[in-house]
C-alpha cells in the first residue's frame, strides 16, 4: 500500500470534498466531513508506525515515479526514523485542530476546515518528499492555506501578520530554490539521497549554506529572523497557532536535518559556532523577552522560539545525544506548545482577551482546566516526568560534553523557562478572583476536556517512557551523523 | 524544402477570407443579429485550427519564395493563438454588448490582428516579419480607440499609435542596417552571413541595438514599457485582454526568429542587452506595481515584470533557455487570460470593476471566482502548485544553467517584491468584507470556459510535463539545438 501517498492525498481530497459540499448555512455537514477526513488521515498514517523497521537507517515506504522528466524531477517519497514521527504528529494535530475548532469557528466553517485539511496533506508531503523540487512544491504550497487561515479567521491585526508571514518565508525559500537549481546543474538530479554523496567545494557549500539557512532559519525561527512568529501567533486563530507552533516550525528544523547537515557537512561544521551562538541567543535572550510579555499568546510564541533554539543547538553539537535530544524536543514541543495554545484558546473563547492582566484566580471557577494547564506549564518549563524534560536534558548533557560553558548557558533555559511559564500561570490561574467576568467562567466542556486529556496523556507518556520514540530514530540519527562526519571536499 | 504549394499558408488564407466575409455579412445584419458575426468568427478560428492541424508536418516547410516558414514552432504557437482569441471573444461578449462594441468591426479587427500575429509567427524574412507586425499593431491601435466616447481610450490609442510607430521605425532602421551589412532579408541567409563573418561588425551591432529596442517595445520590457500601463488602462477591458495575451506569443516568435535565428551569431552582444532589459523590467515592473490602485494598471506592470522573467530564460541562448522562455510565455498567457476574464466577469453595464477595491470581499460574493482569482494571483507570483511556479522554475534553471546564477538571485528577490501586490489582491478578496452586493452573473459558456481556464492553471502546475515537453519538441523540430 502507498501509505505515504495516502497520508498526503487523503486529507487533501477530504479538504476538497469539504469545500465542495460545505455550505455556510449548514456548517454541521462540513464539520463532520472534516472530522471524518482528519480521522482517516490519521488512520492511514498508523501503518507507518506499525510496519516501521527501526533497525535500518535507509528510507522506508519508498514510492518513486516520474513527475517532470524534462528536469528529472520525481514523485519520490520515503520516510526514515526522523521524518516518520513528524508525519504522525502532523496527522494527529490536524485531527485535534479540526476538533478544537468545532463550535468556536462560526464564520465560513467549510473553508476553515478545508484549509487545515489541505495544509495537513501538504505538510505530510514536505516531510515525506525525497526529491528537492517535490519538497519545495509542498513547502511553498502550504503557505497558501496558512496565509488564509491567519488572514480570514485571525485577530485585529491579521492582515499585517499574514503578509509578513508569507513574505518572510517566501524570501528565504526562493533563495533555496536557486540553491536547488544550482545543485541540479552540478549533479543532474534532484534526488536528495544522491545529493548526500555529491562532492562540493567549501566555497560552494558556504554559499549554499547561506541560501538554505535563510530559508530554514526563518521557518524555525531563529533569532534574529524570528519577528514574524509573535505576530503570526498572536493574530492567528487558535487552530492556526497550534499548527504553526506544533508543525510548521518543525519543518524548519527538519530542513536542517534533511538538507543542510548531510548535503553541506563541511560548511555545517565550519559554521557550527555561528549557529550555536544564534541558538544560545535565542535560548537566553528570547527567554528574557518572554518574561516581559503581557499577552499570553505572545509569551508562548517567544517561549517557542526559545525552545526551538534548543533544537538548533542540539543539532549543531553533532553528537548522537544532541541530535536525539533535539528531535525529542521537537516532538515534545509539538505536544506542549499545541496544548498551551489550546489552553489560551479555551480562555480566549470565554473572555475574548489574551492579556494576562485581565485574568486572575481562574482556578476558582475552572478547576479542571487549571489542573490541565498546570501540567502543560510544567512540561513547558521542563519538569521531569513530562516530555519537556527529556529533550532538554539530552541536549544539555550533549552540550556539557562539548563544553562546560555551553552546557551552562543552555541550562539557564531551565530557570528562565520555569520563570516565565510559571509566573504567567500564577498570575492567570491563582490568587483571588480578579473580576466579575472571571467569576462567571464555566469550566471546560466535554470536547475541551478530551482534547486536553489526549495531549496530557501524550505529554506524560513521552516524559515517563521516551524509549519507543528514541528507538525509532536511533539508526537514522547515527546515519545522519555519519554523513556529517564525512567530508565532501 | 521549398514548395510552390500554398498549403502551408492555408490557415492564413482562411482567416483572411473569414475576416472579409465577416465584414461583408455584418454590413447586412440588423442590430439584434450581431451574434452571427460572433459565431462566424468562432467558426473561422475553428477552421484555422483545423487547417493548422491537417497541414501539420514535423519538418519545416518553406513557402512563398522562402518568405514564409511553417514549422512545428509556428504551428504550436498559432494553435495557442486561436485558442486564446476564441476564449477572449467568449469572455468579453457580455462586456462588449453592454458597451455597444459587440459589432462586426470588433470581430474583423480581431481577426486581422490575429492574422498579423500568425504572419509574424511564421515569418522567414525581415519583410514578412515587419508586415505581420504592422498588420497586428494597426488592428490593435484601432481596437483600443474603438470605444469612441471614452477619453481614456482615445488617449491610450494615441499614445499607443505614436510610440508604436516610433518603435516600428527603430526596428525598421535596425533591419536596414543588418540588411546593409549582410545583403539579405532572408533570416537563414542572414544567419549564415553573420556566422561566416561577412559584413561590418560595427554596423551589425549598431543595427542589433535598434532591433532589440523594437522587440523590447513590442514585449513591453523596461525601459520601453511606457505605453503599456496607459494602453492597458485606457483600452476597453476586452481589448486589454487581447493585447495582454496573444501578441505575447507572437512577440516571442518574433524575438526568436530575429535573435535566435537571424542574429544568433551576435549572441554575446544581445545577451548583454537582454540582461539589462530583463533586470530593469523585473525590478521596475514589480516595484511600481505595488503603487497601483487600478487592477488593469497593476496587471500591466505585472506584465512588464513577467516579460523580464521571460527574457531571463531567453538570454541563455540555447534550447534549454528558449524552451523555458516559450513555456513561460504560454503559462503567462493562460494566466493573463484568466485574470482579465475575471475582471470582465465582474464588470457590468456602466461599471468597469477595474479598481483593485472592486475585488473587496469577492469570497463572500462568490467563493468560486475568488478561488479562480486566487489561483491567478499565486500563479503570477510563482507559488506552487500553479503553473506559474514551473514557469519561473524553468527560466531560473535556464539562467543558472547558462552561468547567470547572480541574475537568478536578483530575479527571485524581485519576485518576492512582486508577491506583495499579488497577495494584496488575495487579501482584499478573502480578508475584507464585500461592499458591492450585486450578484455576479454571466452566460453559461463564459462561466464554464473561465472555470476550465482557472483549473488549467492548477492542472499545468501539477502536471507540467506535457506542455514543457511540447515546447522542447517544437523547438527541436524547428531546428533549434
Amino acid at each position: 500500500m502507498p501509505y505515504l501517498s495516502l497520508a498526503i492525498w487523503v486529507p487533501i481530497v477530504a479538504g476538497i470534498v469539504v469545500l465542495a459540499v460545505g455550505r455556510d448555512r449548514d456548517p454541521g455537514v462540513a464539520r463532520w466531513i472534516a472530522l471524518f477526513g482528519a480521522l482517516s488521515g490519521l488512520l492511514v498514517t498508523l501503518p507507518l508506525w506499525l510496519h516501521f523497521d527501526s533497525g535500518t537507517s535507509s528510507m522506508q515506504f519508498v514510492e518513486i515515479a516520474d513527475w517532470v522528466p524534462r528536469f528529472d524531477i520525481h514523485y519520490f517519497l520515503g520516510v526514515d526514523g526522523i521524518s516518520m514521527l513528524f508525519v504522525l504528529l502532523n496527522s494527529l494535530m490536524t485531527l485535534l485542530v479540526v476538533w478544537a475548532g468545532w463550535e468556536v469557528i462560526e464564520k465560513r466553517v467549510a473553508q476553515y476546515m478545508a484549509a487545515f485539511l489541505i495544509q495537513s496533506g501538504l505538510i505530510n508531503g514536505a516531510f515525506a518528499a525525497l526529491d528537492a523540487i517535490l519538497f519545495y512544491a509542498f513547502f511553498e504550497a502550504m503557505l497558501i492555506p496558512m496565509y488564509l487561515i491567519i488572514g480570514v479567521w485571525g485577530g485585529p491585526n491579521r492582515v499585517y501578520a499574514a503578509v509578513k508571514f508569507f513574505l518572510y518565508t517566501l524570501l528565504g525559500s526562493l533563495l533555496m530554490l536557486v540553491g536547488f537549481i544550482y545543485l541540479y546543474n552540478v549533479s543532474e538530479t534532484f534526488s536528495l539521497l544522491e545529493w548526500y554523496q555529491l562532492p562540493l567545494s567549501l566555497g560552494v557549500q558556504l554559499l549554499l549554506f547561506v541560501a538554505f539557512f535563510l530559508s530554514f532559519a526563518v521557518k524555525v525561527p531563529m533569532w534574529p529572523v524570528h519577528t514574524w512568529l509573535p505576530d503570526a501567533h498572536v493574530e492567528a486563530p487558535t487552530g492556526g497557532s497550534v499548527i504553526l507552533a506544533a508543525i510548521t516550525l518543525k519543518i524548519g528544523a527538519y530542513g536542517f536535518i534533511r538538507f543542510i547537515l548531510p548535503i553541506l557537512p563541511d560548511a555545517s561544521r565550519y559554521l557550527s559556532g555561528f549557529v550555536i551562538t544564534l541558538s544560545l541567543v535565542a535560548v537566553v535572550y528570547i527567554g528574557f523577552v518572554a518574561l516581559m510579555q503581557s499577552d499570553m499568546k505572545k509569551l508562548i510564541a517567544y517561549s517557542s522560539i526559545s525552545h526551538m533554539g534548543f533544537v538548533t543547538l542540539g543539532l549543531f553539537l553533532f553528537s548522537q545525544l544532541g541530535v536525539e535530544g533535539a528531535l525529542v524536543q521537537m516532538i515534545s514541543h509539538g505536544f506542549v506548545s499545541a496544548a498551551m495554545f489550546l489552553c489560551v484558546g479555551v480562555m480566549y473563547d470565554r473572555m475574548h482577551s489574551r492579556l494576562i492582566e485581565d485574568y486572575g484566580g481562574v482556578v476558582n471557577t475552572m478547576p479542571k482546566f487549571a489542573a490541565f494547564m498546570m501540567l502543560f506549564a510544567m512540561a513547558n518549563a521542563g519538569l521531569p516526568a513530562t516530555s519537556g524534560f527529556v529533550g532538554e536534558f539530552l541536549v544539555i548533557v550533549a552540550a556539557v560534553k562539548a563544553s562546560f560553558w555551553l552546557g551552562f548557558a543552555a541550562a539557564t533555559t531551565l530557570i528562565l523557562g520555569s520563570a516565565y511559564t510559571l509566573w504567567m500561570y500564577k498570575r492567570v490561574i491563582f490568587g483571588e478572583v480578579a473580576n466579575e467576568r472571571v467569576r462567571q467562567l464555566a469550566d471546560v466542556t466535554r470536547r475541551e476536556f478530551w482534547l486536553l486529556a489526549t495531549l496530557a496523556a501524550l505529554v506524560l507518556a513521552m516524559g515517563v517512557y521516551p524509549k519507543p520514540f528514541i528507538d525509532v530514530m536511533h539508526a537514522s540519527v547515527a546515519d545522519l551523523l555519519a554523513h556529517v562526519a564525512q567530508s565532501k571536499l | 524544402m521549398l514548395t510552390p504549394s500554398l498549403l502551408p499558408v492555408l490557415p492564413e488564407i482562411i482567416l483572411l477570407v473569414a475576416a472579409c466575409t465577416v465584414l461583408l455579412v455584418d454590413a447586412f445584419l440588423p442590430d439584434g443579429q450581431r451574434h452571427v458575426g460572433f459565431w462566424l468568427t468562432q467558426l473561422a478560428l475553428f477552421a484555422g485550427s483545423w487547417a493548422t492541424l491537417t497541414t501539420f508536418e514535423p519538418e519545416p516547410v518553406l513557402a512563398l519564395g522562402a518568405l514564409f516558414i511553417d514549422d512545428m514552432l509556428s504551428d504550436l504557437l498559432k494553435f495557442f493563438s486561436y485558442f486564446v482569441v476564441s476564449l477572449m471573444l467568449f469572455y468579453s461578449r457580455a462586456y462588449l454588448t453592454a458597451r455597444g462594441l459587440f459589432r462586426g468591426e470588433t470581430f474583423v479587427l480581431t481577426l486581422f490582428s490575429l492574422l498579423g500575429m500568425m504572419v509574424m509567427i511564421s515569418a522567414n524574412s525581415f519583410l514578412t516579419l515587419y508586415l505581420g507586425l504592422e498588420l497586428q499593431a494597426l488592428s490593435l491601435y484601432a481596437m483600443v480607440a474603438m470605444h469612441r466616447t471614452s477619453n481614456d481610450a482615445s488617449e491610450a490609442a494615441m499614445k499607443y499609435f505614436v510610440l508604436g510607430a516610433l518603435a516600428s521605425g527603430m526596428l525598421l532602421y535596425g533591419m536596414s542596417m543588418v540588411y546593409g551589412a549582410t545583403g539579405s532579408l532572408d533570416l537563414h541567409r542572414i544567419a549564415q552571413a553573420v556566422l561566416g563573418g561577412a559584413g561590418n561588425r560595427v554596423i551589425l551591432v549598431f543595427g542589433l541595438v535598434f532591433v532589440v529596442s523594437g522587440i523590447a517595445f513590442k514585449l513591453g520590457a523596461a525601459p520601453y514599457h511606457m505605453w503599456l500601463p496607459d494602453v492597458y488602462h485606457g483600452a476597453p477591458t476586452a481589448v486589454t485582454l487581447l493585447i495582454g495575451t496573444a501578441p505575447k506569443l507572437a512577440a516571442f516568435a518574433f524575438m526568436l526568429r530575429l535573435l535566435g535565428v537571424a542574429l544568433s551569431g551576435l549572441e554575446f552582444d544581445w545577451q548583454g542587452m537582454l540582461m539589462v532589459l530583463s533586470l530593469m523590467s523585473m525590478i521596475l515592473g514589480n516595484v511600481i506595481a505595488i503603487a497601483q490602485s487600478n487592477i488593469k494598471r497593476m496587471l500591466a506592470y505585472s506584465t512588464i515584470a513577467n516579460m523580464g522573467f521571460m527574457l531571463l530564460g531567453f538570454l541563455a541562448a540555447n534550447l534549454n533557455g528558449y524552451s523555458a522562455a516559450m513555456f513561460y510565455v504560454v503559462a503567462y498567457v493562460i494566466t493573463s487570460l484568466a485574470s482579465f476574464g475575471v475582471v470582465l466577469l465582474l464588470s457590468r453595464e456602466g461599471f468597469e470593476a477595474d479598481r483593485i477595491d472592486d475585488f473587496r470581499g469577492l469570497n463572500q460574493r462568490s467563493p468560486w471566482w475568488a478561488f479562480v482569482m486566487l489561483l491567478v494571483m499565486f500563479s503570477l507570483a510563482g507559488i506552487p502548485p500553479t503553473v506559474g511556479f514551473y514557469a519561473k522554475f524553468s527560466v531560473l534553471e535556464a539562467a543558472v544553467n547558462a552561468g547567470f546564477t547572480w541574475l537568478a538571485v536578483v530575479a527571485v528577490l524581485a519576485s518576492v517584491i512582486g508577491a506583495f501586490y499579488y497577495l494584496r489582491i488575495v487579501k482584499l478578496m478573502y480578508f475584507d468584507d464585500a461592499v458591492d452586493a450585486e450578484p455576479i452573473d454571466a452566460r453559461l459558456d463564459n462561466r464554464v470556459l473561465l472555470s476550465v481556464n482557472g483549473l488549467a492553471l492548477l492542472l499545468f502546475g501539477i502536471l507540467p510535463q506535457p506542455l514543457m515537453g511540447l515546447c522542447v519538441v517544437a523547438l527541436l523540430q524547428s531546428g533549434f539545438l
